[in-house]
């Protein structure tokens, strides 16, 4: 931590612009990056969550017939 | 069916570690360049996007011969996945090059200058592979044509590394050479554990979308195998095999 407080204060009226400009160019692309994989991941989960209930819904279909077989019997 | 998840989280803490160590090195641990003072800082984050996205192309060419060799449809995801990366990582070097460039000659760009023009060149080559991929319909036709791309540009990066370095006329620094180079110890270890750095991160972007791609497959065939074919809609522009 005495590193930080004894380091140079940056200068970011001059060439700092340019510096800070690049390296948020770098965050920047990392967040966009971040924001497209929750999009995608949201879609997934909800696509697995839909294929969940459509498989619930067959068993218990599927469940329904038996006991209606099993009572005409 | 490959697990891309496996080891993400300790690859994704060691891409963190590492990029905070770099940051905190090039701005209180490098010392100012005595030539171009503190825009010198810039290059601790142009040269590796632009090392690493070169080596992407390479290695998204490596694994299109895989898939040429093999048949197997994964070798060209990953090749396409790799591809898509180094395009990423080469328009964050082109932008941040570009910064530096007007910081330091005045210009944002400048044509007459055989790096960039050549860095421009292979980033535009790589910008027509997806296109050209989703332009063509049959799925085994598209990875074929598309590993056939990925190889042959693939092995233009290297050639078209070495024509510029046997330019003459250039400003553009040269930060490596096979003699070390001309960096000071403190510099050279900034910026290696930068290079380091965002390696990783290449890395870890590269299994962070292997992973979604391979989840989204995975639940694809569970739909088919559980539904039916109808039950599955069209992928669209996908280069995952279904």
């Amino acid at each position: 931590m005495s590193l930080v407080f004894a380091a140079p204060a940056l200068p970011l009226h001059s060439a700092g612009k340019y510096v800070a400009g690049a390296y948020i160019v770098f965050v920047a692309l990392i967040l966009i990056y971040v924001a497209i994989m929750a999009r995608r991941l949201t879609r997934t989960e909800r696509d697995l969550e839909q294929l969940r209930r459509e498989v619930e819904a067959r068993q218990s279909e599927e469940d329904a017939e038996h006991e209606y077989q099993g009572a005409a019997r | 069916m490959s697990t891309y998840g496996r080891g993400l989280r300790g690859l994704s803490l060691a891409t963190i570690a590492t990029i905070s160590l770099a940051l905190v090195l090039v701005f209180f641990y490098a010392p100012l360049d005595a030539d171009q003072g503190f825009i010198q800082k810039i290059f601790y984050i142009h040269v590796p996007l632009a090392i690493v996205s070169l080596c992407g192309f390479i290695f998204g060419g490596v694994l299109a011969i895989g898939h040429l060799r093999t048949g197997d449809r994964r070798w060209d995801l990953r090749s396409y996945v790799a591809i898509h990366m180094a395009l990423i990582f080469g328009v964050g070097a082109l932008i941040t090059g570009s910064i530096w460039a007007k910081a330091s000659w005045g210009h944002w760009w400048v044509w007459n200058e055989p790096t960039l023009v050549s860095f421009l060149i292979v980033v535009l080559l790589f910008a027509t592979y997806q296109p050209l991929r989703f332009a063509i319909e049959d799925p085994m036709l598209q990875a074929r044509y598309a590993s056939v791309f990925a190889v042959i540009a693939g092995a233009f990066v290297p050639l078209n590394f070495l024509a510029v370095r046997l330019a003459q006329q250039y400003v553009h620094p040269r930060v490596l050479t096979l003699t070390g180079g001309n960096l000071p110890g403190s510099m050279r270890l900034t910026f290696l554990i930068s290079l380091l750095g965002i390696t990783l991160l290449y890395a870890t972007l590269w299994k962070y979308e292997m992973a979604a791609k391979n989840a989204r497959m995975q639940v694809r065939r569970l739909r088919r195998a559980l539904l039916g074919d109808d039950a599955v809609p069209a992928f669209g522009r996908s280069a995952a095999p279904s």
